[in-house]
């Protein structure tokens, strides 16, 4: 199938402005972080007028970035791996087995997206908040608490990628090993898990990315010391000064392992999707 | 989706998926289950059980020590909300305008653009790797960091856009405000569908990866032109991967929140109020938690109403598929 020349020639015009679309605030972010402070005060360059790594050092005292960090990679980690292990179960019960409900099941997890956060942001504070009055375990500005309430966002989503990953590992699989003697869980944890590593991975990727970028509910559900980057930032712009700089900087730390782990996972994340979605 | 049967199976997968251990009735699946219901139970169902009781009660600063003590008051809340010739009625639509608005012009854009760059990058090139990794970087960035990085960009004195417009091309003498005023709209969509647009692209590569080849082949030799192989092709195929990235998309973007909070902070522009934003300045700001409740009910009711009906209207075309 041969490419027209006007084809050839729409196709590198659309995708040389898309890529610019993509990459100028890319490239801002990148060389905002390296500019000097006196840089960003008054007008825009393009260009740093010197290459500065003033904001790298500043950054970690201006606010706590530090804690912040470290908040939310704690949170972040055991909010991915806790919602990757149950969604791993479920979607193991849905994927194998055809029992009464799991219609209900799939479609109720999948009507969860449509929640406004906005409407249970509330009354889980004032849920927590009671659940700590009463009983002495803290929810509410805690990790834990947090944790909890983010595992649950990836989980719809994760469950639902996982259950088309395993529906398209052949269930001769399973079978060769029930003929070796296997049960269920060591079916999953011997046939399912191993062969569906690069989909959790993904799963793991999009369950972290969720817990870390939420802005919301982190920012109504934590304190001074449990706060995470993604409220954190906004400590960079005072009633005196926007540390512009800084801000970049500190975006760029966050993001870039994220974004990394991202692309580097990105073919399994697209055949996940198309596990679940296109089916 | 719509597999509700249960027990006796359908024929194919029939066979395979009885192992002799499995006869007995299923409990495993149910225990397998636990955790997640159990979870989406505490942090999803039960808040919302919650939400919907508070949303009938009179719970402001005074009661919020006490919040089970607060006052029953019915649908007051509701009337209130609804009351479109009161303030807080008419702010309330004013947002739901807005909000609809929003969400039409960036779902549209972010399936547009993804589409566009889906097709372009389906053909082998040179650099192609390079730019699909290069596209779906901005759905990779943590929300705050992306919308932080517009936010500079749309400052009034110290912004790139306006460095660009003014200083570099002259295009305009005053520099124009981004972030307050009619251009904060304009400034939400741009950002919005930056950032949300490579998840469109990704479903859409995912889609397009599952279309046979040789139905190009055959649209092509039956001298079928771009235009022709997308509208009779690509698109048909499709049509499965865009059901459900509409509806999803449709949905991150009514309820967003994220975006606006961090390029406005807390209290957005009134011509870029959202309706996320709008109910949680009413129930944190003005601390009328029972009156907040209220609006996202009716919010949910709205998405519940518009969601059923896609699905509903898109069920045959699902079921030929």
């Amino acid at each position: 199938m041969r490419e027209t020349v006007a084809e050839r020639w729409s196709r590198r015009v659309i995708l040389t402005l898309l890529t610019l679309f993509v990459l100028v605030p890319l490239y801002v972010m990148l060389s905002t972080a390296f500019k000097p402070l006196s840089n960003v005060r008054d007008s825009f360059t393009w260009l740093p007028e010197k290459l500065s790594g003033e904001a790298f050092v500043d950054m970690w005292s201006t606010v706590p970035l530090g804690r912040y960090l470290v908040n939310s990679l704690i949170v972040s980690t055991a909010a991915a791996v806790l919602s990757v292990a149950i969604a791993i179960l479920a979607a193991y019960a849905t994927s194998r087995w055809r029992f009464r409900g799991r219609g209900v099941f799939l479609a109720s997890v999948l009507s969860t997206q449509m929640f406004p956060g906005i409407l249970f942001l509330l009354p889980l504070f004032l849920i927590y908040v009671n659940i700590g009055n009463k009983t002495g375990i803290e929810l509410y500005a805690t990790r834990t608490g947090l944790i909890i309430t983010y595992l649950t966002f990836s989980l719809p989503f994760s469950i639902w990628m996982l259950v088309g990953y395993f529906d398209s590992i052949p269930r001769e699989l399973d079978e060769a090993a029930a003929v070796d003697g296997a049960g269920p869980m060591r079916i999953l944890f011997r046939v399912l898990i191993p062969t569906a590593v690069p989909g959790i991975l993904a799963v793991l990727v999009y369950a972290f990315m969720t817990a870390w970028g939420e802005v919301l509910f982190a920012s109504v559900m934590t304190d001074e010391t449990t706060r995470t980057v993604a409220v954190g930032l906004s400590g960079y712009s005072t009633q005196y000064d926007v540390y512009w700089n800084q801000i970049m900087a500190a975006s760029l730390v966050v993001s870039v392992p994220v974004v990394a782990a991202f692309l580097f996972l990105q073919k399994y994340f697209v055949a996940g999707l198309t596990a679940g979605a296109v089916k | 989706m719509t597999t509700t049967v249960s027990a006796p199976d359908e024929a194919p997968p029939a066979p395979a998926e009885k192992p002799p251990k499995r006869r007995r009735r299923p409990t495993l699946p149910y225990l397998l289950l636990i955790p997640a219901i159990v979870l989406e139970l505490a942090v999803h169902v039960i808040p919302m059980l919650t939400g919907i009781w508070m949303s009938l009660r009179e719970l402001t600063q005074f009661h919020i020590r006490d919040w089970s003590g607060a006052p029953f008051i019915g649908l007051d809340n509701y009337k209130v909300s609804l009351d479109f010739n009161s303030a807080t009625g008419k702010e309330l639509l004013h947002s739901f305008w807005i909000t609809v608005a929003y969400t039409a012009l960036v779902v549209a854009l972010c399936w547009a653009i993804g589409l566009m760059a889906a097709v372009l990058l389906q053909r082998p090139f040179r650099g192609r790797a390079i730019l699909r990794t290069l596209f779906l970087t901005p759905y990779a960035l943590p929300v705050y960091a992306a919308v932080i990085t517009w936010s500079f960009l749309l400052q009034r004195d110290t912004g790139a856009l306006n460095h660009v417009l003014v200083d570099q091309l002259h295009l305009v003498n005053d520099r124009p405000f981004w972030l307050i005023g009619g251009n904060s709209f304009y400034s939400l969509v741009l950002t919005m569908v930056w950032k949300q647009w490579p998840f469109a692209f990704l479903c859409l590569m995912a889609g397009l990866q599952s279309v046979p080849q040789d139905l190009y082949e055959a649209a092509y030799m039956d001298g079928a032109g771009f235009w022709r192989r997308l509208r009779a092709v690509t698109l048909p195929m499709l049509r499965p991967v865009n059901q459900v990235l509409l509806l999803v998309l449709f949905l991150w973007t009514f309820n967003d929140f994220n975006t606006p909070y961090v390029l406005f902070g807390k209290s957005a522009p009134d011509q870029a109020d959202l309706i996320s934003i709008h109910i949680y300045e009413s129930s944190f700001v003005t601390w009328n938690f029972g009156l907040g409740s209220a609006m996202s009910v009716c919010l949910l009711v709205f998405l519940s109403i518009v969601s059923g009906l896609y699905l509903f209207f898109t069920r045959k075309a699902r079921a030929d598929a």
